[in-house]
């Protein structure tokens, strides 16, 4: 069985990734990537919990047992909200597109003093 | 006793008609306003004649009503809403409610011409019901409420021509100069509570005659407590060395003055010495001091009348002479002395100050004595009762002066605080007083009438500068009145609503004091004993001997009646003193009138220092104002205000710009580096919830 450890050593990995990608791209769309390459680490540390607990059942401190579920439960929640964030997001990208004729973030500085 | 006489209608009544006035008058026709200033001034009057008249002739113990409701509870410590009416108030409320209608009445014909009408009466009003307050309190707080409150209307009327900078810096410079007495007075009544635990008249009061004094409170204290009350007082009734406003006063019109600078508001700090008298018997040394402040304004003030020139001013300057006068027989511990006086006072100095004011309307707002004269038959009536006054004032038996101001000296003489030496120099001033009165009677009244034709001096100008800008100032408010004279063909009478007053004055200038007839005279000195139940704590403290250590106790043989042995050359002298003043007025302004320009320029010097008031004045604004007036400006207007006040206000202003300043540069808009924040930040909460799990 692979340890917890490695799961979350990947997720860390992949989070840093979207982080660095979101700091240091200047493509919208790259930009767009990171930002769910980082959700998607944290699903994958999410699922890895759960899987976790599911085989090591524990009660919590306050004596409530642990729902192993749960940690799927979330990454339902995220994907549902990252589609939509991705509609979004896609749609004003487009709309960016159209009226400054560039994907690069630094020239969308309109609102900048 | 049980009877309530609903003591807070009296000065409630000219607050309600000072409202009315106040608030609507400008609408109300001339007639509407005296109407309503009248109807409440008289039954104010009418109201207190009343009370006094059931309560005459009073018991040992005051009349006392507590409204319901306290006014200021604090700790142990409560001051009630009270009113207290005994002989000694009797007597105010009576000159204050009686003197001040006639004046009321006066002030019709008077003001008549003048704007404002409406705004005059208001202010007049409002001041009876500070000065009624005052009168009646049951406590010292109160008391202080009407004392403040007669300040305010004070400063209103003496700046009623508010346009006129003369007058608007005499009102200030006698809220100012009252301002200085009202701190010692506050002073006072601090330790009052302190000593005492209260402010009312009965129990201070009964707590000194009981002897229940608290270990500390010795002799000492009294003294302390007296001089601040005197402090007080000389701010209040003009004497040394916080006099200098009262002249300066006359600016204002001139039933004002009689009213208010002379007859009534002014007597308030010699009321209060003579109501703290329980306090003053068990201090000797204040009571000494209080005798020689009296009598150094006594003759400082004649003096100072001997060279002015308006007659207003004369006046003003024998007003606080006369005040010193009852503050030296305070001082004497005569307080039933000084009262006397101050009703006489009040009679004859309201009627010198409304004739004057009938002089100046008779020859259209000159107030000038070298610019008056003849005008004995021009003007008959205000001659005739400006002589009663005149001889009252100078102290001619039977008038009413003479025998307060005889009882006064006579007092003095025999006082432990007073002595011949006080009285010497009472009796100089009694003869300095007949000499500047005389001179004003035949300056004004006989000889040649000079308005007009007279040329007054360069330096003369200099020195009435005042009185001079006032009366240019005042001839256009009097335009009026100098058309109407010159349709009339010049000097004309007061109208009977002015004259009227006088008349009235004048009558009780003559008998006034025949209340106050020694017992060496065949009198009975009613005055005397009438005030003796509220004069009673000197001999309590003499028979329990319970005064505090050190303190020398009234020796109760110095009562009046005791007195025989040269009662009759005590008061021959006075009365020489004045006859002598008559003679040199006489000599100098009537038989040979080229002698005073003589004798001036001989003695150039002394006249000039005492034309210009001993340059006292310019004294206090070197010393005083000058210094006060650059440390302001200097150090609390450049420094504190601008400096500290400012730069706080400022630099809170100027530092969260600055902080703004700096944080704009992190709104760049630059979306990488806002991530760079965010991620930065959400490091920063990493950081610290790792490092929390190691230190666990």
């Amino acid at each position: 069985m692979i340890p917890l450890s490695w799961y979350l050593i990947l997720s860390a990995i992949l989070f840093s990734l979207g982080v660095f990608g979101f700091l240091l791209k200047r493509n919208i769309i790259t930009i767009f990537m990171s930002i769910e390459l980082m959700l998607n680490a944290v699903n994958l540390s999410f699922v890895a919990f759960a899987n976790y607990w599911n085989t090591h059942p524990r009660a919590l401190p306050s004596g409530d047992p642990i729902v192993p579920l749960s940690g799927h439960v979330f990454v339902f929640f995220v994907m549902v909200v990252a589609a939509a964030e991705a509609a979004v997001g896609l749609a004003i990208i487009i709309s960016v597109f159209r009226t400054r004729e560039t994907l690069n973030v630094d020239r969308v500085n309109l609102l900048k003093l | 006793m049980t009877k309530n006489l609903y003591l807070w209608v009296i000065p409630l009544l000219p607050l309600v008609g000072a409202a009315i006035n106040g608030l609507f008058g400008r609408r109300f026709k001339n007639a509407m306003v005296s109407a309503v200033a009248l109807l409440f001034t008289a039954a104010s009057f009418g109201w207190a004649a009343w009370a006094v008249w059931t309560l005459w002739p009073g018991g040992d113990k005051p009349y006392i009503e507590a409204l319901s409701f306290p006014w200021i509870v604090a700790g142990n410590f409560s001051a009630p809403f009270g009113f207290y009416l005994d002989q000694l108030s009797m007597i105010m409320v009576l000159v204050v409610t009686g003197v001040g209608f006639l004046i009321h009445i006066y002030s019709v014909g008077y003001m008549g011409h003048e704007g404002g009408y409406y705004r005059f009466f208001s202010y007049l009003n409002l001041f009876m019901f500070f000065m009624l307050t005052l009168v009646l309190a049951n406590n010292y707080l109160l008391m202080f409420v009407g004392w403040e409150g007669v300040g305010l209307a004070s400063y209103l009327l003496i700046g009623f021509f508010f346009l006129k900078d003369s007058a608007a810096n005499a009102g200030k410079k006698a809220f100012i100069v009252n301002r200085i007495g009202d701190f010692a007075f506050l002073i006072g009544m601090f330790l009052i509570i302190q000593h005492f635990g209260s402010l009312n008249y009965d129990s201070v009061f009964g707590k000194i005659a009981e002897g229940h004094l608290s270990p500390e409170t010795g002799w000492g204290v009294f003294t302390v407590i007296g001089l601040c009350l005197m402090f007080g007082a000389a701010g209040k009734s003009a004497q040394v060395p916080l006099y200098v406003w009262l002249p300066d006063a006359m600016e204002g019109p001139t039933p004002v003055s009689a009213l208010i600078h002379a007859a009534t508001m002014v007597t308030a700090g010699i009321y209060m010495i003579a109501r703290s008298h329980a306090i003053f018997n068990l201090a000797p040394h204040a009571l000494e001091i209080v005798a020689i402040i009296g009598c150094l304004t006594a003759i400082f003030a004649a003096t100072m009348g001997l060279a002015q020139t308006d007659i207003k001013r004369v006046l003003a300057y024998s007003t606080v002479s006369q005040l010193g006068y009852m503050v030296l027989a305070c001082g004497a511990a005569a307080y039933a002395a000084g009262i006397f006086h101050l009703m006489t006072h009040a009679f004859f100095k309201a009627l010198l100050f409304l004739g004057a004011g009938s002089v100046i309307h008779a020859i259209g707002g000159e107030q000038d004595m070298r610019r008056m004269g003849g005008l004995r038959t021009k003007i008959p009536i205000t001659f005739w009762v400006m002589t009663i006054a005149t001889f009252a004032i100078a102290g001619f038996p039977p008038f009413a002066g003479f025998f307060s101001k005889d009882e006064i000296l006579g007092s003095v003489y025999h006082s432990p605080y007073g002595g011949p030496v006080l009285w010497a120099i009472g009796i100089v001033t009694a003869g300095l007083t007949s000499f500047y009165m005389f001179r004003l009677w035949f300056m004004t009244f006989f000889g040649e009438l000079r308005l007009g034709s007279v040329d007054i001096g360069e330096e003369a100008h200099a020195a009435s500068a005042p009185a001079q800008a006032g009366h240019g100032a005042a001839s256009g408010s009097h335009g009026h009145a100098d058309d109407e004279s010159h349709g009339h063909g010049g000097v004309h009478e007061s109208p009977w609503v002015m004259l009227g007053p006088l008349v009235i004055l004048a009558v009780l200038s003559v008998v006034g004091g025949w209340v106050g007839v020694p017992q060496f005279m065949g009198g009975h000195n009613e005055i005397e004993h009438f005030l003796a139940p509220v004069m009673q704590y000197p001999t309590v403290a003499a028979e329990g001997s319970q005064a505090p250590p050190g303190v020398r106790v009234l020796d109760p043989t110095s009562a009046p009646e005791e007195r025989t042995t040269g009662e009759w050359l005590l008061a021959g002298t006075s009365v020489f003193a004045a006859a002598f003043g008559l003679f040199f007025a006489w000599l100098l302004y009537y038989k040979r009138p080229e002698l005073p320009d003589r004798i001036t320029a001989k003695m150039h010097g002394i006249y000039t220092m005492v034309l210009h008031k001993y340059y006292v004045d310019e004294g206090y604004g070197a010393i005083f104002v000058k210094p006060l007036l650059a440390l302001s400006t200097a150090v609390l207007w450049r420094g504190v205000d601008q400096g500290i006040i400012d730069g706080l206000v400022n630099g809170a202003g100027t530092t969260s710009k600055g902080i703004g300043n700096e944080l704009r540069r992190m709104q760049s808009g630059n979306i990488r580096s806002y991530a760079a924040w965010v991620a930065i930040g959400g490091a920063a909460v990493l950081a610290y919830m790792v490092w929390l799990g190691v230190t666990k």
